[in-house]
């Protein structure tokens, strides 16, 4: 298995460039919805343009009208997204909610409106303000031929956008088990579901749920009752993935960003960039985003050849490329000087952009944690 | 079956057949590396037969041609190769400074003749070579190297020191870098290859912090060198320079890997909750530089490198090499400072440790890589 880039995936990488670079170009897209209020933090223009290039069903399987493409290729996409900080429900509905649902009887209800660019969807995780999804709590009883939710979730990205909103629940066993776990398709405008829509720093929007006794039919189950870790873990396994190849266009953008301040700003009558401090650090940094790229990119690899280290490569990657995107910010911000302090630059989106996606699906803390669980100490 | 698995098998079947068993058992140390040449002690018959059984496929230098001893395999064949071989366990039958340095140099730019000469005896391990390239004045830069080649018509004679020449005292033959014209500080450079046992030759260990010696002082004095052994042009051994330090970078940044494996299930049990986050991020940064150099690797032999990504990967490989020996030693504690006893192996942790000290000053520092990425992959301004 090469970690060079296929020709297909080369094509890939060149159109979707290009329609980042333009289309979902920050002033465009980010900027403007920020500055515009909008409920969902993206332009559902540009989720149709998704569609149109087939990026939206990018994992969806051929024959149930998809690109029947793998975790690479989506994380080529996101890359690029980061690249640009393109605000898109991509993340959420085309990487996790399609391999969560990928093989379920859901499956056909969803992918047709996901492949079209019509559906948003969103997953319901996090309970506390870290990262932890063996101790969901929130439950979810047994009512005749359905079941009642009760309980909270908070950090659901894209939640008040969703038009479907996956919902991890305990049915059996207790917080800090996987087993007992199960997966929830609840739709948009259920009674009983309270939606508070947030913005976070970086203007996406991210919603915190409160299920008060809310009713959902057993059809809504994703899986098996009980046995939802393995669907959730395929989709945090795609999330964290894809998260870690944003995170490395984010590191790539903002390091871009500052190469070229590097070579255009002069003080003391020399350009910033000949001086050996920031030259180190600047070569320091290219090195820790190429190192996380790599990791990303075979972290993806893996998911897409159901190898067995893949869990552990994918744990690596996030956390690698939060800490690689994370010294690109804070090096971005502080070569630009007092300009990168300003709203009005664009480094600055770079650094609130970083933090939000760090914390997805779990920080470096917590996949270093994985890490040395998965390698046995 | 397509040609690669076949070869795959058959390959699979002969490392069965002729790597011997102890040659499968992981290596304890320096002396179970095999260095060859005219001093060499082999370790073991077994570590002589596996030589020998590797050497006479062309196996030491699988991608070589086979004309100059190598196994003419190619780049997929040689990469199924290194895969069999890690599946199976089986050491590398032969490491030296000729395989991994001087000898990409002559395949680009030695004469035919050179070539015919020298590479077999490298790729059977007859022939030790040492580097001679730092002086005493001229160690970063350089290019500021002062050993002089005078031309004397029918041979050149050679006078000036070279230091940190690694194994000088077991070498065969030398490399080195001298001076043929003061005209120009790059362009009077010359790569010269000549014996260690001729007279004139001299060579004083240096003893390290480690309390080990694999470097030495090397002097030479009226040493003449007959007029052929000369790579490349005269005046313009600097591109030879150059392109052998890629490759010893890349061999350098390997010991940041070296399929050490997870340093924290290596040293587990680590009660001390602060230590073992460190070193879960430790594990972080070493299964990522990992992933990289797998990628670097393809992209070598896909001939699409940047031609600075060796400093690069010295750089960061050798950073993290250190790193892993601090927390080798945190975890360890007081055992792994003692120097003498039984217990640590006569202090193997805390030589090991200091060892790798050398790793950011070795093959150019960490610092000129830096320079190096700076300017030429990122084009940062300045000289």
């Amino acid at each position: 298995m090469s970690a060079l880039l296929t020709d297909d995936q080369r094509m890939l990488v060149d159109s979707v460039a290009a329609f980042m670079a333009d289309e979902g170009a920050i002033a465009r897209q980010l900027r403007h919805w920020r500055d515009s209020g909008c409920k969902d933090g993206f332009g559902h223009a540009l989720w149709k343009q998704f569609a149109e290039l087939g990026l939206t069903g990018i994992l969806i399987p051929e024959p149930q009208g998809g690109a029947g493409l793998g975790q690479a290729e989506a994380g080529l996409v996101l890359e690029e997204i980061g690249r640009n900080l393109t605000p898109s429900p991509f993340l959420t509905t085309a990487v996790v909610a399609v391999r969560a649902l990928d093989g379920s009887v859901q499956a056909e209800r969803w992918f047709p409106g996901i492949a079209a660019g019509d559906t948003v969807a969103a997953l319901a995780i996090d309970e506390g303000s870290s990262h932890d999804p063996a101790a969901t709590a929130l439950r979810a009883e047994r009512q005749g031929n359905g079941f009642v939710l009760d309980g909270a979730k908070q950090f659901v990205v894209h939640g008040a956008s969703a038009d479907v909103i996956l919902v991890a629940a305990r049915t059996g066993g207790s917080p800090g088990e996987h087993d007992g776990i199960t997966l929830f398709a609840v739709e948009r405008g259920a009674a009983g579901l309270e939606v508070e829509n947030v913005t976070l720093a970086d203007s996406s929007k991210a919603a915190r749920l409160t299920f008060a006794r809310m009713a959902v039919d057993g059809d809504a189950v994703v899986g098996e009752v009980d046995g939802g870790w393995a669907p959730l873990s395929r989709a945090l396994a795609a999330g964290r993935a894809g998260a870690a190849a944003e995170l490395t266009g984010v590191a790539a953008g903002a390091s871009a960003m500052t190469l070229d301040y590097l070579k255009q700003r002069k003080q003391f009558g020399r350009l910033i960039g000949e001086f050996q401090a920031l030259q180190h650090r600047a070569a320091h940094l290219y090195g820790e985003i190429k190192i996380a790229r790599a990791a990303a990119r075979k972290a993806a690899r893996l998911l897409d050849s159901g190898a067995a280290e893949a869990e552990l490569m994918v744990a690596v990657a996030k956390a690698k490329a939060g800490s690689a995107a994370r010294l690109a910010v804070q090096e971005g911000v502080q070569m630009h000087g007092g300009i990168g302090m300003t709203d009005e630059h664009d480094i600055g989106l770079y650094m609130k952009r970083q933090a939000v996606l760090d914390e997805l699906f779990g920080g470096p803390r917590f996949h270093a944690a994985e890490v040395a669980r998965l390698s046995g100490y | 079956m397509t040609d690669l698995e076949t070869f795959r098998s058959e390959t699979r079947a002969w490392l069965e057949a002729n790597c011997p068993a102890e040659m499968r058992a992981p290596m304890r140390g320096e002396n179970d590396i095999c260095w060859g040449g005219r001093n060499w002690q082999f370790q073991s018959d077994a570590q002589r037969r596996w030589l020998q059984a590797m050497a006479a496929r062309g196996w030491t230098v699988p991608d070589w041609p086979s004309d100059y001893g190598g196994g003419g395999l190619s780049p997929a064949e040689a990469k199924v190769l290194k895969e069999e071989m890690a599946a199976t366990g089986a050491r590398p039958p032969l490491t030296s400074f000729g395989i991994s340095m001087l000898g990409p140099a002559l395949l680009k730019y030695g004469s035919e003749e050179q070539k015919r000469r020298f590479l077999p005896e490298i790729a059977r391990g007859e022939i030790r070579w040492c580097q001679g390239y730092s002086e005493p004045g001229a160690g970063s830069d350089l290019a500021g190297l002062q050993t002089k080649a005078e031309d004397r018509g029918d041979h050149w004679l050679v006078n000036g020191q070279k230091v940190w020449t690694s194994y000088a005292d077991e070498a065969d033959w030398i490399f080195c870098l001298v001076r043929t014209s003061s005209e120009s500080k790059h362009g009077g450079i010359s790569f010269l290859l000549f014996e260690m046992a001729s007279p004139g030759v001299s060579t004083k260990p240096i003893l390290l912090i480690s309390g080990n010696s694999p470097f030495c002082e090397t002097f030479f004095d009226d040493v003449k060198v007959p007029k052929d052994q000369v790579v490349g042009e005269v005046n313009r051994g600097w591109d030879v320079a150059k392109y052998l330090l890629g490759h010893e970078r890349e061999m350098i940044s390997g010991m940041g890997l070296g399929g050490q494996g997870s340093l924290g299930a290596a040293v587990a049990p680590v009660a001390d909750p602060l230590l073992r986050a460190e070193i879960a991020a430790f594990d972080v940064d070493s299964l990522a530089f990992a992933a990289m150099s797998e990628q670097f690797l393809d992209e070598l032999k896909a001939g699409a490198a940047h031609p600075a990504m060796p400093s690069l990967m010295k750089y960061a490989g050798t950073e993290l090499n250190k790193r892993r020996h601090e927390l080798v030693m945190a975890a360890g504690g007081s055992d792994t400072l003692e120097w003498d006893s039984e217990r640590s192996g006569g202090g193997k942790a805390a030589r090991e440790w200091l060892r790798t000290k050398a790793n950011s000053i070795e093959g150019g520092t960490s610092e000129i890589q830096l320079g190096i990425v700076a300017k030429h992959i990122l084009g940062l301004p300045g000289a």
